[in-house]
């Protein structure tokens, strides 16, 4: 389908204000200086604030709890410090109330950190399994120069969360992220992933989003020298009721730089919501640019909504490659009826296009463990809307 | 014995501007071992017909039987219909991002027949007709017609007709779009089938140059919704000097 086309649901197009004036007040580490949202900003019209629990406001009182298990190689250090460790906070401020509430909020951050030059063999695998109750967090990932890390963050359970994530990827070091969002259906998530790539470094951001009642997520890119490389994709799946939405920010200000996001969903249910927004801002240093960001849907039933929002600012014109596109189809009847035509039943031929549809971006996760759960969750999803 | 028979077939189809009549009472006999051209002009409803026989969703059977060895096909699903031994190759086959053409393939066999290819054999099974079909073995691994030109989609339908063995092929305007190449390859490849003298071939064509490689037993004019006239080869031959003019002129429909 081309850009921009919709099908089973809504596509809004970009608005024309930029980035920078679309958000309601500049980012800050204090939520007191963020107003309370009522709905109609730019970044919270898609977002149903009745649901975050308090969340947006100041009424949600920490109190809750939620398990946290660090799996580390050696070598890796992981360290509690306060808000004023000077690693806290260096790949971004809060761009909205809810990120600044976690950062005004939490108690210690956490510090992970992987030495220069470590090639790590296994993951870093973090996983977080709520027990219920609000609870904020904030986690720095430091990577030292030249360093190779997997690491994956899973989230389980059910919680009222707001928490900030942050990546210092040191200068030639290559980080690969997989994020799991897999929450009980009662859970409320909010997130901002801060990324700041180092010179010649490669950052891969790989967001898989199935479970929640709300999960918004922040996945943000900055460059802190020339030559890096940013890859952000996301998979998810979005059933009956849910709210999932993704917002990305890809800030290229320094020259040379290049960025691929590739976010793929399917919805199926009354009252699914998937939301993605894809800024892109290449700044007038950011000579040499390359950058690609694509959005699909495939609407599963009826009942579905969809908002996707590319948007490329551009403001110098020496740059290798820019360039967008979304789309939302609905479940294709057309390739239905040709497998079946060979012989497939309904429910099979409908698990094989909706797998073919994400396969592209399974097969970059790269992590044996997590492609397979993947896999097993898309079925089990496609299992239960067969049913 | 494989017998499709279809009897006083009405079908139509649903538009903006309500329910529109195409095929107006089709009678089609084809048996086993049989081969039957069925020749027509543009809009004369011979892919509805098609589409009609394989379970196209957007057409809607108004009046009419279709059976298969006495079996209603009507009242099959587009996959039962498949396994029942009805194959269309299609003129437009969809693209399916993601799945494989060898993924496609085993998945498909598998359903028609019933349970999975020892894979040792299949691989070798695949491989052959392939190569009969000259088509590049990295083929297997694309993405089922994604970026296929269109002689590899027809080439991948008649790869399909080879694998799936059925007893009915209904091949539609298999020879469109085909250089004399092509044409020769996938002629050949429904050859092999029609040679095994198992299969009831439905040849769907606007052009006779394919019969020269497809021997039909008999041939129809399709006009307006129905078959106008039968006869043997000789008919093909009467068409290829004639065109099609005097049954689209004479209000045949």
């Amino acid at each position: 389908m081309p850009a921009g086309a919709s099908a089973g649901g809504a596509v809004a197009v970009a608005a024309e204000s930029s980035v920078a004036t679309r958000m309601s007040a500049p980012p800050s580490f204090d939520v007191a200086d963020f107003p309370v949202p009522h709905g109609r900003e730019e970044e919270w019209r898609f977002t149903p604030l009745d649901r975050l629990r308090g969340l947006h406001d100041g009424t949600a009182v920490p109190g809750g709890t939620i398990k946290v298990e660090v799996e580390a190689p050696d070598g890796v250090t992981v360290t509690p410090v306060g808000r004023d460790d000077p690693r806290v906070g260096r790949a971004g401020a809060p761009v909205d109330r809810v990120a600044a509430q976690a950062f005004s909020s939490f108690e210690k951050a956490t510090v992970i950190s992987v030495p220069k030059e470590a090639v790590l063999k296994e993951p870093v695998r973090v996983a977080l399994h709520g027990e219920g109750g609000v609870t904020f967090g904030h986690t720095v990932f430091e990577i030292g120069a030249f360093a190779e890390v997997v690491l994956v963050l899973d989230h389980t359970g059910d919680t009222v969360r707001s928490a900030n994530v942050e990546f210092l990827v040191g200068d030639g070091a290559k980080l690969t992220v997989v994020s799991v969002q897999d929450w009980d259906d009662t859970a409320v998530h909010c997130s901002q992933h801060s990324a700041l790539v180092g010179r010649d470094a490669s950052f891969k951001s790989v967001v898989v989003t199935f479970g929640g009642d709300v999960v918004r997520i922040h996945p943000r890119v900055a460059y802190a020298g020339p030559g890096g490389e940013a890859e952000l994709y996301g998979v998810y799946f979005t059933d009956n009721g849910q709210h999932q939405e993704h917002r990305l920010l890809v800030d290229h200000n320094a020259p040379n730089c290049r960025s691929n996001v590739a976010y793929k969903g399917a919805l199926q249910g009354a009252d699914a919501h998937a939301v993605w927004i894809g800024d892109v801002v290449i700044r007038t240093s950011a000579t040499g640019t390359d950058t690609y960001e694509l959005n699909r849907n495939l609407v599963l039933t009826d009942g579905a909504r969809v908002d996707s929002v590319p948007n490329l600012e551009i403001e110098t014109g020496e740059i290798a490659g820019a360039g967008h596109a979304s789309a939302t189809g609905r479940f294709e009847d057309e390739q239905l009826f040709y497998l079946m035509a060979r012989g497939i039943p309904a429910d099979e031929a409908r698990r094989l296009v909706v797998r073919g549809f994400f396969a592209e971006l399974v097969q970059q996760i790269g992590v044996p463990d997590v492609e397979e759960r993947l896999i097993a969750k898309l079925e089990a999803e496609l299992e239960a809307s067969i049913a | 014995m494989a017998t499709l028979e279809i009897h006083d077939l009405h079908v139509s189809v649903e538009t903006e501007t309500g329910s529109t009549e195409i095929l107006r009472g089709v009678d089609l006999t084809v048996k086993q071992g049989e081969t039957h051209a069925i020749m027509g002009p543009n809009g004369s409803g011979k892919s509805t017909l098609a589409y009609s026989l394989a379970g196209h969703p957007k057409y809607t059977v108004t009046g009419g039987t279709v059976t298969l060895d006495g079996e209603d096909v009507l009242e099959m699903s587009v996959d039962e219909r498949a396994r029942a031994g009805v194959f269309l190759a299609m003129q437009y086959p969809v693209e399916v991002p993601g799945v494989s053409v060898s993924n496609f393939l085993r998945t498909s066999a598998t359903a028609i027949r019933g349970e999975a290819p020892k894979l040792r054999t299949w691989v070798k099974e695949v491989k052959e007709a392939m190569q009969r079909l000259e088509m590049d073995p990295a083929f297997a691994e694309r993405n089922v017609n994604e970026g296929f030109s269109g002689g590899e989609k027809k080439r991948h339908e008649i790869l399909q007709l080879e694998l799936l063995k059925p007893r009915i092929a209904i091949l539609d305007e298999t020879d469109s779009g085909l250089d004399i190449d092509a044409l020769r390859i996938v002629s050949e490849g429904v050859n092999r089938l029609r040679e095994g003298g198992e299969v009831g071939t439905l040849l769907i064509t606007h052009y006779t140059r394919i019969l020269r490689y497809i021997k039909p037993d008999h041939v129809h004019v399709f006009a307006g919704g129905r078959i106008v006239e039968s006869a043997g080869p000789e008919l093909a031959d009467k068409l290829e000097a004639e065109g099609y003019e005097q049954y689209t002129k004479g209000g045949a429909s």
